[in-house]
């Protein structure tokens, strides 16, 4: 069917210092048509959405909407121009009413300012579509977050866009929210509305999309209608390789978990905290690396920052080395050696500011109190350690760290843990009592099984990236485990407890 | 907040959602209008006569320029930001009515140019905060410098004004009885009205709420805020400047000294009126109250004929037990 | 590269200021530099500013560890008021206003006082959670009413020739109060640079939560900040009470919070807090005092000071803000600042391919 182009990027490049993360993509889109951008984590696709969307300004190529060249300096433009966007994480006011945050800025105005009574009926009648029966008048943040993403969705087609713009907007949703927003695009589809959408669940592209566009390292491998696409042909194009080498690391997965004789490391029962996680209870041994599976949102990571006291709890209780231990704060937790990497390095786990040197130490020189500097040998020596063990380049310790290319700031952050802690107590986050996953075995990928400082990781992006390969309906967490330095790759996927 | 468990229902929030939603929001309001009752009343079982219309009325008589200030301040701080500069913008825009009354200007010219004084420290602040990205405590603060040292500028000492334009505002006396009030007076409270308005029934109202709410989330929702940050600070000066119209005709001079630390009791009375200071929650109304209760401690402290550094004290505590009030509050939504 | 390093030093735009401040002082008046001596002291503008500097320094020193941790504390007018009050009330009420030893009794009651109110600010600010702005502005309107209470609105007055010593004392030809405020200074610059405090502090300053996850102890750190804030606020209200020997509630300290803030921006510590500079405050410090000085010196008004300092305010902060410096660069940018994270994210998931 030959549809009209709506909107079309050409030879869009953006480069971040020391990187270009986009370089020279093409991207069309068609009226009446769903399109899919894929690529692994790191491809650019977040990029080139914010490219679209007014959020980064374009170092060269063009942007055209609806035939006429485009120069967006904000998301405003942006939106004038008829481009809506739902982000994935859910960009509402909180403050304001459910009504208010679909309809801002787009609110019904009668003679004497706004008219309330229409604007939260038409408030209301957008969330009708999407099968959302709420009471408009309602505060936003006493929905839950996949309310929130559905009113943000409510939003943009309120906006009557002719590109709608979704970034991974079902991360957070379940089967049957899924489906409500499904029906949503497609009628809107068929309205005549550009839709692009972007997922990392194979199966919702195949379900929902006419077209694929997949980015590789910043550049656009090809598009492709999806029915000439195969899924295997998809991940083998997303990631570069070769489907025999991916299915090889299939089968060096382990099954791992029959020894039992040992004393767990940590072992947690009912530990919850309420309104976060109802109580999970889960064991860690000695050189063993736990992935945790579930959705956003089932609680994998919110599990793991209990596990570290970074969210205290408030149920349950674990155990270290046999004996009880109480997780009440990250100080608390690595007291016990337990240490944490988070998944927001940049607003988690890093000190901007300071330097790569005074991150790696922070966490040590915290245990040990302000009145106990290291001491300037003690420092070198533990930045020699991290610095060779985890292959930071270049070996700058004075460098600023805002000013590190970002993985490398990632690696200074996984080493300021604790860098003290002996390898043997390792463990990882395991998954949330309530998702529900299926029995899976999984590969951990070279770079986060080095001989690192354990660490909890609940790295969503490592995750991601493990389990692009398969059937997306899963994702897993990775943590890191090194016996005396050797590189053992173990795995395992814990089946959740009830 | 991120229970799993909420998401399915296809039903969310009754009638009884939505009205203790409002509720909450107007709590902080309510909650300053039942100690300023109280206070009537404990004063009324204290000092027997204490509660009289001529109380009510000077309770507004006394501060209408401190109820103007309020309603700029709250517009600021319901974006999260802050303005030091207004002290000063009365003594600055006093100082220049009164250089132009001796200097034979009309009244006609002059009250517009007093208001407009503020408007431009206004805009200066503004265009600090919102296209340079500059703190608003330090922005205004070079705004409060600014306006102090123009006020100095145009004269060193207090000139007295003898305008009958200017006089007229607060030294006319309408009245039923023993209730009077001032034309200056129904001013501040037209003001307070505008702006109820604006916050509740225009778009850049409402802006100003997500603004403060969230100002990352409103800009991704494509909504004018650099326009809206700069509009609010225009909206202090300019608030600042009526203020210090009305400080004039109050004291019917122009000072250089006048209005120090005059921000400071603007902003107490919108913390008071239950403003959250970090922005995006708040009333106009509530800040309108906030004056009051702020001006009922003074007149009991002179009634009491205590010492009148009790007021600070007072004042002190009172910002204290909001302060905390608001704070569990937050950290109750958070749960 | 030598020079570019130089000129990229953060201390080398305020030590330029001073310098051409003084360059143009003693243009018009080739004395401000000349130092004499009579009776054993040095006398001079210059001794002048620094005699006159300290309890400014004192308060500034304070101020930067505060907004260090990402707070500010506008007590410290308020806070030295009462320490003014406290020990000159103590000393009129004493017997023996002139022996060391009542002395003695009074600046330590002083000092004792306004510890537990920096506490207080630093309990709010850390335990209760509440913005700095706020927590430390309830103690600016209540400290000068406690201020008022203890000297009965009074302004006290008394004679000790002890207590006159802190202000008007010589000790090796310099003044007093100038050997305080750099005994304190290097005191803490030791504390911070040679302990692991300072860098906590900044770590606290820039990244609170990250911080958090490492194990820092933020809350002791910020509790500590505004304890030591309050105690160097009370130590310049020891000078500045002793200098007019008069606890006068009003207007002792009256907008030195400003001048404070002021002087820790001009030596290059940003008011969102982190990475801090003593020294930078030192010569910030020294700017907004000559500043002072040298208007009064070069015949302008004085009431024309606020103007100075506005422009002084408002060029600097342009100079920080990110737009500017952008234009100066040329360097790319988001149009909007991004979702915090995402960009940096975005890029590092790029690289790490």
């Amino acid at each position: 069917m030959p549809s009209t182009v709506v909107a079309e990027l050409r030879d869009i490049t953006i480069a971040f210092p020391g990187v270009k993360a986009l370089d020279g993509v093409d991207l069309v889109l068609r009226a009446g048509e769903i399109h899919a951008l894929m690529g692994e984590n790191g491809a650019g696709k977040s990029t080139l959405i914010k490219a679209l969307t007014g959020v980064y300004a374009i170092d060269s190529g063009t942007v055209e909407v609806g035939g006429r060249p485009r120069r967006f300096s904000g998301t405003a433009d942006a939106q004038a121009a008829g481009i809506a966007t739902v982000y994935q994480e859910v960009n509402l006011c909180t403050n304001l009413s459910v009504g208010e945050n679909v309809m801002l800025g787009r609110e019904v105005r009668g003679r004497l300012g706004i008219d309330w009574s229409a604007t939260h009926r038409a408030a209301r009648t957008a969330l009708e579509l999407l099968g959302l029966q709420i009471d408009t008048r309602t505060s936003l943040s006493s929905h839950s977050i996949a309310v929130q993403q559905l009113i943000a969705i409510a939003r943009a087609t309120v906006l009557e866009s002719a590109v709608l713009v979704l970034d991974e907007p079902t991360s957070s949703l379940d089967r049957s929210e899924v489906e409500q927003l499904f029906a949503v695009v497609r009628r809107m589809r068929d309205t005549g509305v550009a839709v692009l959408f972007v997922t990392h669940f194979l199966d919702q592209v195949y379900e929902l999309c006419d077209r694929i566009t997949v980015l590789r390292n910043g550049r656009r491998v090809g598009e492709f209608p999806t029915a000439e696409l195969p899924r295997r042909e998809l991940v083998s194009t997303m990631l570069g390789r070769e489907l025999a080498r991916l299915e090889a690391i299939e089968d060096r997965a382990l099954a791992v978990g029959a020894a039992d004789s040992t004393v767990p490391v940590l072992r947690v029962e009912d530990l919850g905290r309420k309104g976060v996680i109802a109580g999970a209870s889960l064991e860690l041994r000695p050189g063993e690396i736990v992935g945790l599976a579930g959705l956003l949102g089932s609680g994998r990571t919110e599990l793991a920052r209990l596990l570290y006291g970074a969210d205290r709890p408030d149920a349950g209780h674990a155990e270290v080395h046999g004996r009880p231990a109480r997780l009440s704060s990250p100080r608390a937790a690595l007291a016990h050696r337990i240490a944490f990497s988070s998944e927001d390095r940049r607003s988690e786990g890093i000190i901007p500011d300071l330097s790569v040197r005074e991150n790696l130490v922070l966490a040590v020189q915290a245990q040990r109190g302000w009145a106990r500097p290291l001491s300037r040998t003690q420092q070198d020596a533990i930045v020699e350690r991290y610095m060779t063990s985890l292959g930071v380049q270049p070996p700058m310790p004075a460098r600023s760290s805002a000013t590190c290319r970002a993985a490398t700031s990632r690696r200074c952050s996984w080493a300021a843990g604790s860098p003290r802690i002996p390898s043997s107590s390792s463990w990882t986050s395991p998954p949330a009592a309530s998702t529900s996953v299926r029995r899976r075995r999984s590969s951990v990928r070279s770079r986060t099984s080095r001989p690192a400082a354990s660490r909890c990781c609940s790295s969503r992006r490592s995750s991601r990236r493990s389990c692009a390969s398969r059937s997306a309906s899963t994702c897993c967490k990775t943590g890191i485990s090194s016996p005396k330095s050797s590189t053992r790759r173990t795995s395992t996927w814990m089946t959740s407890s009830p | 907040m991120t229970a799993p468990a909420a998401t399915g229902a296809p039903r969310l929030g009754g009638r009884g959602r939505s009205v203790r939603y409002r509720l909450n929001a107007w709590l902080p309001v309510l909650a300053t209008c039942v100690i300023l009752v109280l206070m009537l009343g404990a004063g009324q079982a204290v000092f027997g006569d204490f509660v009289s219309p001529r109380l009510l009325s000077s309770l507004f008589d006394n501060n209408p320029f401190l109820i103007v200030l309020a309603v700029g301040m709250t517009f600021v701080i319901l974006t999260g930001g802050i303005d030091l500069s207004v002290g000063s913008v009365i003594a600055f825009s006093g100082l220049l009515g009164a250089q132009l009354f001796a200097a034979g200007w009309p009244a006609a010219a002059v009250l517009p140019l007093m208001v407009l004084s503020g408007t431009l420290i206004g805009a200066v602040v503004g265009v600090m905060v919102a296209f340079f990205d500059i703190q608003p405590f330090i922005a205004s603060l070079a705004g409060m410098f600014l306006a102090r040292g123009l006020a100095y500028v145009t004269s060193l000492k207090a000139l007295p004004i003898h305008n009958d334009a200017l006089n007229w505002l607060l030294g006319t006396s309408w009245g039923v009885g023993d209730w009077t009030t001032t034309p200056g007076v129904l001013l501040s409270l037209l003001l307070v009205a505008i702006a109820f308005w604006v916050f509740h029934y225009t778009r850049f109202g409402r802006t100003v709420y997500a603004v403060g709410g969230n100002e990352q989330s409103a800009r991704l929702m494509g909504l004018a805020v650099t326009r809206t940050v700069f509009l609010v600070y225009l909206i202090s000066g300019t608030c600042a400047g009526i203020a210090g119209v009305l400080f004039a005709s109050y004291t019917q001079s122009g000072n250089p000294l006048a209005g120090l630390g005059m921000e400071l009791q603007a902003i107490a009375a919108v913390v008071i009126g239950g403003t959250i200071l970090t922005g995006g929650s708040g009333y106009v109304i509530g800040s309108l109250f906030g004056v009051l209760v702020y001006g009922l401690i003074q007149i009991s402290i002179t009634y009491m004929s205590v010492d009148s550094w009790w007021t600070y004290i007072v004042i002190g505590v009172m910002l204290l037990l909001f302060v905390v009030f608001q704070r569990a509050i937050a950290a109750r939504r958070r749960r | 590269m030598i020079a570019l390093r130089i000129l990229r030093h953060r201390l080398f735009w305020p030590i330029v200021a001073l310098v051409l401040l003084v360059a143009i002082n003693t243009l018009s008046r080739p004395s401000f530099l000349s130092i004499t001596i009579k009776h054993g002291a040095l006398y001079g503008s210059s001794i002048d500013i620094l005699r006159n500097s300290s309890q400014l320094m004192l308060v500034a020193l304070g101020m930067t560890l505060v907004i260090a941790t990402r707070g500010i504390d506008l007590s410290v007018g308020a806070v030295l008021a009462v320490a003014g009050a406290v020990s000159l009330t103590y000393i009129e009420a004493s017997p023996e206003p002139g022996s060391v030893g009542t002395v003695t009794v009074a600046v330590a009651l002083g000092l004792l006082v306004t510890l537990v109110l920096g506490a207080w600010n630093g309990f709010l600010v850390s335990v209760v959670r509440i913005q700095p702005i706020i927590a430390t502005l309830l103690l600016m309107f209540a400290g000068r009413g406690i201020a008022m209470l203890i000297t009965k609105g009074q302004i006290t007055t008394v004679t000790s020739a002890p207590y006159a010593e802190f202000a008007s004392g010589v000790i090796l030809g310099l003044p007093v109060a100038f050997l305080i405020a750099v005994v304190v200074v290097a005191i803490v610059g030791l504390l911070v640079r040679r302990t692991a405090l300072g860098v906590l502090m900044e770590a606290v300053g820039i990244n609170p939560e990250a911080s958090r996850l490492a194990g820092v102890q933020s809350r002791g750190i910020i509790w500590s900040v505004y304890a030591i804030s309050g105690l160097l606020a009370g130590m310049a209200g020891i000078l500045y009470s002793s200098n007019i020997m008069a606890a006068d509630a009003n207007n002792a300290g009256l907008n030195i919070e400003v001048d404070a803030i002021l002087a820790v921006v001009i030596g290059g510590t940003s008011l969102a807090g982190g990475k801090f500079s003593i020294a930078g405050t030192v010569i910030g410090v020294l700017i907004i005092q000559t500043l002072t000085t040298s208007i009064t010196f070069l015949g302008i008004p004085p009431a024309v000071t606020p103007v100075f300092k506005a422009v002084v305010v408002i060029v600097i902060c342009l100079m920080q803000s990110r737009r500017v410096r952008g234009l100066l660069a040329v360097r790319r940018r988001p149009v909007a600042p991004s979702v915090p994270g995402t960009a940096a994210i975005d890029a590092s998931a790029a690289v790490s391919k």
